[in-house]
């Protein structure tokens, strides 16, 4: 039996591109999740905030899943959890394994890549000092109080202020920890502004812009943190140390989509993302195989991450019922000033029916900056934003007209400010 | 009474009692950590070198060349994983092509089989990212890479599972002579033993001073580390040294049994204990190793981590009896102790043998172990593996592909571990790039229900680690 679309992840990503590809006419749905549970990291993120824009109300994370699984339900959608995917082919085969399934190779023809992302560790920093106990990543502490019911720590210290670090501060404060400060090595935060003020500001807890963690003492648990103040190439300045007497930091230090299966698949990788290059209907370079959500790129808000996945499902199982399109010229979307990548990287102006989205972030924090789309010299479109940081994605959109104009084959997409 | 007490659970500490459980003796290992190999053994270049470095004539030199084939032989048997790479180390000036040179007499002296002084073309044949500025390298094909706990935990297992006695969490604090015997007083409890065997790495000194003369001081060192994403594991294909400098074997490039890229170590004295890792140190790292392979990918760095090393004031093993007669040092064993550790057992034994300890050879000596290994099976193997144990089926470590199965194997073995650290030594599961972030939770999960203990109690390493600090207010209620 070969299925219509098999989709690997059952978080928000892997359950909107399900739903939609059943809504496109796909027959043969299968969900494969690792989880006991579908649901994803929304299942950890009990605190509001979701669903603004697909809702219109705000919702915890376990309720916009559960609004997700609740459609999922209510369809002949194939769901195997505790599955994990061991492998995926080019020829579309997936093998995965579990305790109740055993071994399987099955088939399908379309994926949807839609594994989300993991967190950057204290390696990937390279924190000096020792390697005590109370040392963990925001998320991993999240799961900690959040789904398994215990608390990871007394006196907390956070470095980097990404949306889950900020997160972390208010729920470790509400159950009764310390936390002593968040310290963020660049001059601005990495979060979400509304996280900045509701998770620290409310609780009085610093956030200490510039600034990085530069020693780790504690032979069993951590005893205490170092934070110093960094210049302008990020080196520590010595001199300004400040020691925390603390037991514990949390890193809150950036997201990898998560893509061994890609790579091992041979599906290219753009390094910026370090996501799938992804055409306008979220295909990879790999006919039939579709990414969506964090394994793309990681977003900040859950519902552009529905939107993005149901696109990657419709385009999935159009795929599936029809084969392969023809999408006319392609175009290839470039980093102009100040842009650090664009989802997605390759347009096919034929596959747009009228606008194109385009999701971008920028490499510092701007007010009042215009966003330029040039066509070689030309600029074919402008955008005017009051505030762009890197830690909000941008979207702008593409009117088909202006993409079948274009001359060349090529897009560059640049900010800059304005007086 | 035992025959042979041992002081030390490292990979010396178990080759020993790996030799000796194959003879009808009463033998005990006493540790003082709660798992074996957590001291020097867990924490080094994780290579069988060739040999080529020790002086010639010195107990390293010799040991070190007869335990490369017997380690191997060892690994195939006990089912560790260990890999026959061969080592180059790198010419980058007509100097360094000089010590290639020496280093290759020195070799040859030494016994080392296969040496060979390479060209350019050829290095570039066998290392890809090697850089333009090599000029020629010494090739040394016995040279290997071994998972050191792994072993030292094969050997240890084997000895307690044909009848040594091995207590953890026993820190001796007293060692008395008692007419023909030895009391050792311990963290938990008395033990009484003919002979003594001190192979307490960083601590014996300490161990030799509780009942002989001092005559050797252990200087402890650090060598820093970096340990690489798989992504870069095939950066090198051997082991990549540089010519060594005074007091070290060089910054080495090379590719770990696991399929990760390990670099380092760089030398620093230290304070006994001191395992930090130093920004300015792992700075230099970074840059030496450079000189090597230019391209290495630092950005997919998942650890760094510091070893120790037994140095002593003596520039050699120290092995032999004591002026106390029955008690004897193994110490000092710093590199190229790894790979020495397996000859060192052989030769230990001997000498105990010669000062009249009996050795008759066990008519049951069970020497062979077994370890599924999920992600090194054929798909066929992994559908077989999952219908007879469908623990095999659910991946608790989605980096490494390590299954409950294999976790639960390991916590019903010989030395089960009682840390999720101890199991990530065992299996594998918290070792890759998320370095435990999804699967600790679920490893602590699995330790608590397979040991029958609160999930409070499970902690991260050694005693002290803890990771949990209470209950959330929610589950109080």
């Amino acid at each position: 039996m070969i299925y219509d679309v098999i989709v690997i992840g059952g978080g928000p990503a892997g359950l909107a591109a399900a739903l939609e590809a059943k809504n496109e006419g796909a027959e043969k749905v299968l969900i494969l999740e690792r989880d006991r549970e579908l649901g994803g990291i929304l299942n950890q993120c009990i605190h509001n905030g979701f669903g603004l824009h697909h809702f219109k109300e705000e919702l915890t994370g376990p309720e916009y899943a559960g609004r997700f699984i609740e459609m999922v339900k209510n369809t002949d959608i194939e769901v195997s959890l505790d599955t994990m995917v061991l492998e995926v082919t080019k020829e579309k085969q997936v093998h995965c394994v579990s305790k109740t399934e055993g071994y399987r190779i099955l088939e399908a023809k379309a994926i949807v890549l839609a594994m989300g992302c993991r967190e950057r560790t204290r390696g990937a920093i390279s924190i000096p000092g020792t390697r005590p106990a109370g040392v963990l990543t925001a998320g991993t502490a999240q799961r900690y109080v959040n789904m398994e019911g215990y608390m990871v720590g007394k006196r907390i210290v956070i470095l980097g202020s990404g949306d889950i670090g900020l997160i972390m501060a208010r729920r470790m404060t509400l159950e009764g920890a310390k936390v002593l400060a968040c310290i963020e090595l660049m001059p601005y935060s990495g979060g979400l502004t509304r996280n900045i003020v509701q998770c620290l500001h409310d609780y009085d807890i610093p956030l200490y812009l510039s600034h990085t963690i530069v020693d780790i003492k504690g032979d069993k648990r951590v005893e205490q943190v170092v934070a110093a103040r960094v210049d302008e190439n990020r080196r520590p300045i010595p001199g300004t140390e400040m020691t925390f007497d603390c037991d514990t930091l949390l890193l809150s230090v950036g997201l990898i989509p998560e893509n061994e299966l890609t790579k091992n698949a041979g599906i290219e990788i753009d390094k910026r993302t370090k996501g799938a290059v992804v055409y306008e209907n979220m295909q990879t370079e790999t006919e039939g195989i579709f990414a969506c959500g964090n394994v793309v790129h990681v977003h900040d808000l859950v519902d552009f991450v529905t939107a993005e996945s149901q696109r990657a499902g419709r385009a999935a199982a159009r795929c599936a019922l029809a084969g392969g399109v023809d999408g006319g010229k392609t175009i290839t979307m470039k980093n102009g000033s100040a842009v650090t990548y664009t989802v997605p990287q390759k347009i096919r102006t034929g596959n747009v029916e009228k606008l194109c989205e385009l999701f971008f972030r920028v490499n510092k924090v701007m007010q009042k900056a215009e966003i330029e789309v040039l066509d070689g010299e030309n600029v074919i479109a402008h955008f005017k934003r009051e505030h762009l940081a890197p830690g909000e994605m941008e979207k702008i959109a593409l009117p088909r007209m202006l993409l079948d104009k274009a001359a060349g084959s090529e897009l560059v997409v640049s900010v800059r400010e304005v007086e | 009474m035992f025959d042979v007490l041992i002081i030390g659970c490292g990979v010396v500490g178990a080759a020993l009692a790996y030799e000796l459980s194959k003879h009808e003796l009463s033998v005990c290992v006493l540790e003082k950590e709660n798992d074996v190999a957590v001291g020097t053994t867990k924490a080094n270049s994780a290579i069988l070198h060739s040999g080529y470095d020790p002086k010639p004539g010195t107990l390293m030199a010799r040991l070190n060349v007869e335990s490369v084939p017997l380690t191997k032989e060892i690994c195939r048997k006990l089912d560790v994983p260990c890999k026959n790479i061969g080592s180059l180390t790198v010419a980058f000036s007509e100097d360094d092509m000089e010590t290639v040179k020496r280093l290759y007499e020195r070799g040859v002296k030494n016994g080392v089989p296969g040496l060979e002084i390479i060209g350019q073309e050829e290095l570039r044949r066998k290392e890809p990212h090697i850089s333009p500025e090599a000029l020629g390298a010494l090739w040394a094909p016995s040279a290997a890479i071994i998972s050191p706990w792994e072993l030292c935990l094969a050997m240890a297992q084997t000895a307690v599972r044909n009848g040594t006695e091995l207590y953890l969490d026993s820190e001796v604090t007293e060692i008395k002579k008692k007419g023909e015997s030895f009391i050792v007083k311990t963290s938990s409890g008395v033990y009484e033993a003919r002979n003594i065997v001190n192979c307490a790495g960083v601590f014996s000194d300490k161990v030799h001073a509780m009942i002989a003369e001092p005559c050797f001081k252990i200087l402890p060192h650090s060598g820093e580390y970096f340990l690489l994403d798989k992504c870069e594991g095939d950066k090198a294909n051997t082991v990549i040294f540089q010519c060594p400098g005074e007091d070290t074997k060089g910054i080495l490039v090379s590719p770990t049994v696991h399929g990760n890229l390990i670099v380092g170590p760089d030398n620093a004295a230290v304070k006994a204990g001191d395992l930090s890792v130093d920004a300015k140190r792992l700075q230099g790292i970074k840059e030496t190793a450079r000189k090597s392979v230019p391209d290495i990918g630092f950005g997919e760095n998942i650890r760094n981590f510091a070893g120790i090393r037994a140095v002593t004031d003596i520039d050699d093993f120290i092995i032999g009896e004591t002026e106390v007669q029955g008690f004897y040092d193994v110490a000092g064993i710093k590199s190229p102790g790894l790979s020495a550790a397996a000859a060192i057992g052989v030769y230990v034994k001997n000498m105990l043998e010669a000062s009249g300890v009996p050795m008759r050879r066990k008519k049951s000596f069970v020497d062979e172990r077994h370890v599924t290994r999920f992600n090194e099976l054929t798909a066929e193997e992994k559908r077989e593996a999952v219908e007879k144990n469908p623990l095999y089926g659910r991946v608790i470590c989605r980096c490494e592909t390590v299954t409950e199965g294999e976790i639960v194997d390991c916590i019903h073995a010989p030395i089960p571990p009682c840390s999720i650290d101890g199991v990530k030594r065992r299996v594998g599961a918290g070792m890759g790039r998320c370095q435990g972030g999804f699967c600790s939770p679920r490893v602590l999960e699995i330790l608590a229900r397979e040991l029958g203990r609160d999930p409070m109690e499970i902690e991260k390493d050694k005693k002290g680690t803890y990771i949990l600090t209470g209950r959330t207010k929610g589950e109080q209620a």
